[in-house]
């Protein structure tokens, strides 16, 4: 049989269902292709061969089932995400030793739709990066570039899609850590509305902000995901208690683009982004024209105070959720402390990595009596300006379009020692978070300059998560599939 | 507003966090930059514009409150770095 694993989800779920392939053998594809290509892109913190295969032997003792919508479908799942029995180390030194015996939501609901999970993904610590370079175990590699970053800070999520390790990854967005990662490495991404997928079993960053989703190689592959890890659980009290639409159906016969209005913002759209991005993004754009789309301009004014507002935002409640790792209960401790507060103090100075120290130092500070009003407060006050542009651009048009990040993926260690470039390159993806609403990117070429991936993002209205992957769906279809990355 | 490394040492020792001198300069310098950076929002006029703290717009209802037993002692136990088999077990306090 040819490699299956260059094929998208769909296909191979469809060979699974009439059994063409079983599922035994779509997992020994995919571990085949780990062990190929994880010396060289290490996406991975963890995976563990023996469990996958023992259930995908179960799956197929049992046999297919037209229920479970991801039956015998190989997945990894960042390292944010409680697996059962499965190390979740969130990328930190701190979670070294954690082993959770209890699976997250979305977890329990991708083994009841019949996924395999292979492992867990490399990610920057607690979810703070944009490169996979802040991860305590390894720094993943781009595949279409071992040079180039693979984003973040779902990078391992991204990388592994893109490699074909798996047919679709779980992967966390805080401020663009879905759809960052996919645009550098050439897949789909998909951060759903806040409250959409529940966040039970998710290490917490910034509450308010994180969501998980699924990145694969199509936008047909997205909506299967999503379609089984979103709905209502009542464990985690910010989910929606909605009814989740059929995504697969919304986008099923979907062929052009007729009485869809994109709206693109001015101001994702000028200085500051690289040539090779705009001409890809425009061309996109373009492609949406000719596919009966209409295309009006739109406005989100507060955008320049979006990188600010986010890091206010996500510091404040990166420091509050990490109070939690002391030592005591879980995690790393420092063996050499004699007093609690040494034990505090110590073990998580030595636990956590200096871009996790500097959040929580700036989100203290920004906390703090005599900051809170002119930091945190006035940063509340902004995000709902923010969530405001969004509301007046949405009744103009269905879908707001824009490049993903200003550049493609950038050089190993270009950005390290510089956090404040590095929170800047996440100026297109942040408002979004802040806002709530869903937000899709999908690869629209390889840049003219770099020959690396160019990402653009669709947003739509809150819960409207059909609209784009159908736009997705439309669009993908009709620009030129990108081949395997080149590097692996 | 300037950030001293004394500042930093100030807020760190709020977090729980021992960061050496070297750590503490370093930070204190990027805070500056981040922080003044953050100020930007000083020019945003938001005068009578309510907080934003969470995009959620549906009820968020408690759980009712009623007991049950979610998992055992030794499943909470084992991610403990030190236990006696009972409890978690902590440098004496007094």
């Amino acid at each position: 049989m040819s490699d299956i694993t260059t094929l998208s989800l769909t296909e191979v779920r469809d060979k699974l269902a009439r059994k063409e392939l079983s599922a035994v053998e779509a997992t020994s594809a995919c571990l085949a292709r780990i062990e190929a290509t994880e010396p060289k892109i290490h996406a991975l913190l963890h995976y563990d061969a023996e469990a996958a295969l023992a259930a995908a032997k179960g799956l197929d003792a049992a046999g297919p089932n037209s229920d479970q919508r991801l039956w015998g479908v190989p997945v990894l799942i960042k390292d944010a995400i409680c697996v059962k029995d499965a190390p979740t180390t969130c990328g930190s030194k701190i979670l070294q030793n954690f082993t959770p015996f209890y699976d997250a939501s979305c977890i329990e609901k991708m083994r009841a739709a019949g996924a395999v999970i292979l492992g867990k993904a490399n990610m920057d610590e607690f979810a703070m990066g944009s490169s996979t370079e802040n991860s305590a175990y390894k720094v993943t590699a781009n595949p279409w570039n071992l040079g180039k970053v693979p984003g973040g800070s779902s990078g391992g999520s991204a990388a592994a899609v893109a490699a074909g390790q798996c047919f679709a990854a779980l992967g966390t967005d805080t401020g663009g850590s879905i759809r960052q990662p996919a645009a550098f490495c050439g897949t789909v991404g998909i951060k759903p509305t806040y409250g959409r997928v529940s966040r039970y079993g998710l290490v917490a960053y910034g509450s308010s902000l994180d969501q998980i989703g699924p990145l694969t190689r199509t936008a047909d592959d997205a909506a299967a995901v999503l379609g089984v890890i979103a709905g209502h659980d009542p464990k985690d009290s910010t989910c929606a208690p909605r009814d989740v639409p059929d995504f697969e159906a919304a986008l099923a016969g979907a062929a052009d683009l007729a009485g869809l209005t994109i709206g693109l913002p001015d101001e994702y759209w000028g200085e500051g982004v690289d040539a090779e991005v705009r001409d890809a993004c425009r061309a996109a754009v373009d492609t949406a024209k000719s596919l009966g789309a209409n295309v009006v301009p739109v406005s989100l004014p507060h955008t320049p105070y979006a990188v600010a507002t986010y890091y206010i935002v996500a510091m404040a409640e990166a420091s509050s959720n990490l109070a939690r790792f002391d030592g005591v209960r879980y995690g790393y401790r420092a063996p050499e402390a004699q007093s609690l507060e040494e034990l505090y103090e110590l073990s998580r100075s030595k636990g956590f990595g200096p871009e996790v120290q500097r959040r929580i130092v700036i989100g203290a500070y920004v906390l703090s009596a005599g900051y809170y009003d002119a930091y945190y407060r006035k940063a509340a006050q902004v995000r709902r300006l923010i969530r405001q542009d969004f509301l007046t651009a949405f009744e103009k048009c269905d879908v707001i379009c824009g490049p993903t990040s200003p550049f493609a993926a950038f050089t190993i260690g270009q950005m390290s020692d510089d956090p404040l470039q590095m929170y800047l390159s996440d100026i297109f993806t942040i408002s979004l978070n802040l806002a709530g609403l869903p937000g899709l990117s999908m690869p629209v070429g390889l840049g003219a300059a770099s020959a690396m991936p160019i990402g653009m993002q669709l947003f739509g209205r809150a819960f409207d998560e059909a609209t784009i992957l159908r736009t997705a769906k439309v669009l993908g279809n009709a620009l030129p599939l990108l081949p395997r990355p080149a590097a692996v | 507003m300037h950030i001293s490394s004394e500042d930093a040492a100030k807020v760190a020792k709020l977090a729980r966090l021992r960061l050496d001198d070297d750590k503490l300069e370093r930070f204190a310098g990027q805070m500056d930059g981040i922080l003044a950076y953050m100020e930007t929002l000083g020019s945003v006029d938001t005068a009578g514009v309510e907080p934003l703290y969470s995009p959620v717009t549906h009820e968020t209802p408690m759980r009712d409150d009623v007991a049950a037993k979610a998992c055992s002692r030794d499943q909470i136990l084992a991610n403990a770095p030190a236990t006696d088999g009972q409890f978690f077990i902590v440098p004496k306090i007094v």
